[in-house]
This record gives structure tokens, sequence and C-alpha cells, in this order.
């Protein structure tokens, strides 16, 4: 402490001022210099790495694969890798994809909501903070691990089948598996499996935006409610719900855009039906296909960019 | 009794809401206990449950690995590097914003934020298609920026924040009462700010150590530990390994986590 008022009470340094520190308060004195400097790092990394390569995969999406030399023609800018995206196979990709993104959603916001509001309303402040952690531990971490830990939970000798075994709906089970858009031959290679993993893994994601929006509603308008005869389920219906939309929204921004471009799941307990991520991965790994990697890379974004501008009209940004 | 319940206004939440909460929060965490049993197990081939046995054998197994020591160095590096290299942007980006108004500044947050926004796949095969393009034979660094990019968000948000909270006069004073300006960032604005250097470069690390899609892109034959892992998902060879090295990665990333919740709680209390 001492050397620090030190530092602050010693004119005779002020004399001799260095380089260094006139050409700091220099800086100091012109607030447009001063934010030149601050931004010319940050700023021109986003802007020549990120948005540098975010062009050079939209060029990219405008080129296009000789099927005969099986290069890519770089000569001239192209709309035919587009127009190969609309062949049934990968539109099939695209509706396969959009539509667990949307499973998934819904299914997070319905599992998502009671917790957030236990959280949000009646856990006391210090279970609140130790909650609070428990839904932010696994946002943040291990990812991968976490659905590592579903090959093992969903394998077929795995706990999950050990379970509905002892039981006994191991009959219940052989036959959802056989049903064709679900099942598979075990829950660890079937697109039920995929959906439960997607929506563990980004359940968090979903619970912190509905905490936020659902701590803004004052308990008062609640409460009038009942004391107007709402029924519990009246008040949900009409104060609740309204009120913590923007935050599900919110939420939604996450669990959709995750699931539309993952690869991770789909690889790793998925069966040969391709989701877009798969099919951006291959197209770079092992066919070389850059440009119709990069035309399918744009599916995602287009989608993304119409989401969130419906998210904006309803209130999402401020519930984030 | 009802006129005390409400004046303490402490509620009893319904049964049923209690419950479902309480089951989702299983949910959460219950499989990151079960691989916690499967890096014990004596099952080599499969993943029976209940596990045959229970051995500490696989601890040493993978401890002898080369491929496992050389992952995890190499992730580690990364996390180091990518965070740090995130601080120093983050930070300049978050004083940049606090600091003054001027044209564009809104677009500036919407730009660091991208990366985290849109599908991590973008972002990979975006870095891809320039490192393509500029010939760029892949590497440490090659992993590194494409990190560094999505974590620089992480830290802004954090800086930014406490920037906001603790305004600007106490530099000016600083400067009012000869400070040099060397002098105000040392001990003025440094001290201000370094809990939320501290959260955000801890949750940065944490980002960064586990991430493999946008890896999976930007580091050619080389093999973080993430990406080591998610080759044992599509190929499990040493599954009992692969048990124990999960593990290992939810204590590495968890801890960081835990100490940037405390350091940033503590501070809004």
């Amino acid at each position: 402490m001492s050397s620090r008022a030190d530092t602050f009470s010693s004119p005779p340094q002020d004399k001799q001022k260095s380089w260094f520190e006139r050409l700091l308060t220099t800086i100091y004195l012109r607030p447009w210099l001063m934010l030149v400097l601050l931004l010319i790092l940050p700023l021109g990394w986003m802007l020549f790495i990120y948005l540098g390569s975010l062009a050079t995969l939209l060029v990219n999406s405008f080129y296009h694969l000789d099927d005969f030399t099986g290069l890519v023609d770089r000569s001239r800018l192209t709309l035919a890798t587009y127009a190969s995206l609309f062949t049934p196979a990968n539109l099939d990709i695209v509706l396969r994809t959009a539509s667990m993104a949307l499973a998934v959603t819904l299914a997070c916001a319905l599992l998502a909501f009671p917790l957030s509001y236990y959280i949000a309303r009646f856990a006391s402040p210090r279970w609140r903070g130790f909650l609070y952690l428990a839904v932010l531990l696994p946002l943040w971490s291990s990812y991968l691990v976490r659905v590592y830990a579903w090959k093992l939970i969903l394998a077929k000798e795995g706990i999950l089948t050990w379970f509905i075994n002892q039981i006994g709906l191991a009959g219940v089970l052989e036959a959802w598996l056989r049903i064709p858009t679900v099942g598979g031959s075990s829950l660890s290679v079937s697109p039920t499996g995929m959906f439960i993993v997607f929506v563990y893994v980004w359940l968090p994601y979903m619970v912190l935006p509905i905490i936020a929006a659902l701590e803004r509603v004052p308990k008062s308008l609640q409460e009038a409610s009942s004391d107007l005869g709402a029924r519990p389920l009246l008040t949900f219906r009409h104060i609740l719900l309204p009120l913590a939309l923007p935050g599900i929204v919110a939420g939604s921004i996450f669990t959709f855009s995750l699931t539309l471009g993952d690869f991770i799941i789909p690889l790793t307990l998925g069966n040969s039906k391709f989701f877009i991520g798969q099919a951006v991965l291959s197209h770079v790994g092992t066919s070389g296909n850059l440009p119709l990697a990069a035309a399918f890379t744009m599916v995602p974004i287009v989608i993304m960019v119409l989401y969130l501008l419906v998210a904006r009209r309803m209130g999402a940004f401020e519930a984030m | 009794m009802t006129r005390q319940k409400t004046s303490q206004n402490s509620e009893k939440a319904p049964r049923l809401l209690t419950a479902t909460a309480i089951a989702v929060l299983l949910f959460l965490h219950i499989p990151v206990i079960i691989i916690l049993l499967y890096a014990f197990t004596t099952d080599e081939s499969a993943y029976t449950f209940p596990p045959p046995g229970l051995t500490t054998r696989w601890w040493a197994v993978a401890w002898g690995r080369q491929d496992f020591w050389q992952a995890l160095g190499l992730s580690l590096r990364v996390a180091l590097v990518a965070t740090s290299v995130a601080l120093v942007l983050g930070t300049l980006a978050a004083a940049a914003v606090s600091r003054t108004r001027f044209f564009g500044r809104e677009s500036i947050s919407f730009l660091l934020i991208l990366p985290i926004a849109l599908p991590g796949i973008v972002t990979g095969i975006a870095l891809r298609a320039a490192i393509g393009a500029g010939n760029i034979p892949f590497s440490f660094w090659t992993i590194v920026i494409g990190h560094a990019t999505f974590c620089v968000v992480v830290v802004y948000n954090n800086v930014l924040a406490r920037f906001r909270r603790t305004g600007h006069s106490l530099i000016e004073a600083s400067m009012d009462l000869g400070a040099h300006g060397w002098q105000t960032f040392r001990f003025i604005v440094l001290p201000a700010i370094s809990t939320a250097l501290l959260a955000g470069g801890m949750l940065a690390f944490a980002l960064s150590f586990d991430e493999v899609i946008v890896t999976t892109f930007t580091a050619g034959q080389q093999s973080t530990l993430p990406i080591w892992i998610f080759s044992q998902l599509t190929r499990p060879r040493d599954r009992p390994v692969t048990n124990v090295v999960a593990m290992i990665v939810i204590a590495i990333t968890f801890i960081p986590i835990i100490l940037a919740h405390r350091l940033t709680s503590e501070q809004s209390e």
C-alpha cells in the first residue's frame, strides 16, 4: 500500500518523464488516436482473419468442381454448385437436419422451462448460485466428453438398455427401434439416440436465457392473476408464457443453430443418413469438393439469418 | 398461518415443479458420473453395465501412452496461447467500446460474437477455405488462430461488463493527480479489471481446451486431445483408455469454470 502511495507522490519523476510515459499521455489526450490504437488489433484480427475467411468461403461456393478432372475450376464464378444443392439427396439432408433442429429445440424448451422457473422463482439465494453453476458447468465444458458419455449409456450392453430390461420394457424399446425413421439397430446408432444427446448437450443454452426472462416477471403480476381467480394453468398460459417467450426464443437461437452445424453427434450416433455437418465434412475431406461444402455451409447461415430476424422481432435479443 | 406465509414472501414450490426440476438436473449431470464409473471398469471391449469389475489399471495404461501425452500437451499449449491472444484482443476491444462512442460501435459486439453465434462448422470451414486459398501449411498456429477467434468474445464480454461498472472517473482522477499513463494503467485500470480478466481468461481456456469442430478444419494431421477422443468415438480402439482420458478432460475444464464462476459472483454480491 505504501509503495503504491509513493508512486503517486514523487514529483521529481515528473520532470524526467521517459519518452514512453510522455507517449502514453499524448495518446491519452487524443481520444481518436487512443481509439484507433485500441481497435487496430482486435478489429484487424476479426476483419482480416475472420471476415476474410468467411469471404473466401463465399467465393469458394461460386466455384465448381469439374466432374471430369476432379479439380476445382477457379477460372469462373458460377451458380452450378448451388444448383446441385437442390438435388433430392441434398434437399433430404437439409430437411432432415432442420427437422432434428426443430424437434431438439422444442424438447429443450419443454425441459428447460420447469428448471428455469424453479431457479428463477423458488430457489433460495444460496441454492440459486449453486443451481446456476450446475447449469453453467455443462454449458462451458467437455462437450465432446459428454457426447462420449452417451455412447456408453446408449450402447446395446449399456446402462439404459439394462435399466429398460430391469423395468420390463425391453419389448417396447425393440418395437420403437423397429420404426424406420426414428429407430436403428440399437439406441446408440439411431435418430432417437441422436435426439436425446442433442437435447442433453444444448439444454443449458436454453435454461439460462429463460431464467433471465423469468427473473424479470414481477411476482405481483402472477399474484394478481391468481387473486382475480385465474387457475395456475390459465396464469401460465396468459401471464408467464408470453413474458418468458423472449427467453425461449433467445435459447432456441442457440439450440437451433448448434444442431444445424454439428457433425460430432451425427458421426458418433447416427447411421448412413447424413446431416448438414457430415455432408460438409465429407465434401471437404474425402471428395475434395470445397465448393459444394461451402455452398452447403450457406444453408445453416441463411436459415440462421432468417431465424435471427424473426427472433429480433420477438424481443429475443433483450433476453440474452 | 397463511398471512404469515405471504408476508414472509417465501412460498413453497409446487411438488410437481420441484420433481421435474430435479429430474432435469439429474439428466444434465448423471452422464458425467457414469463416465467416472467407466474409467474404472475392467471391461475392455464393450460398455457393459453393470461393469464386470473395477480396477485402476487403465489409469496406469493411460499414463504410459505417448499419444495421450502429446495430445494433452498440444491442447494445453494451444489453449494457453489462444487465451493469451484473446485476453489482449478482448480487453482492447472492450476498452474501446466502453470508453468512446463512435460510428459502428454496435457492430463491433456483433462482429465479435459472430464466431460463436454461427454454427461452429461455419467458422471451421471458412478458416479452412482461407488456409487453402493462402496455401498455408497446417501448424500449431493455424489451430491457435481459430481458437483465439472464438475466444475473444468471452474475454470481451467479461471485461466490458467490468468497465461499465467501474466507470471512467477513477482513470480521470488518476491522470489529474499527475499519474503517468502507465501508472494509471498499472495501478487503476489493471486492478479494476483483474478479476474480470481472470474469469474471462479461464472461460476462454475451457472453451479452447475441448473445442473440436473448428479444430477439425484447422489442425491438419495434428491431434489435440479432443481430436484424439473424437477419433476414438468414431472408431473405438482403446475404450478403457478413452474412458480415463474423458475423465481427465472433465477435471481440467471443470476447475477453471468453477473458479471463474466464483470470481464473477463474488464481484456481483
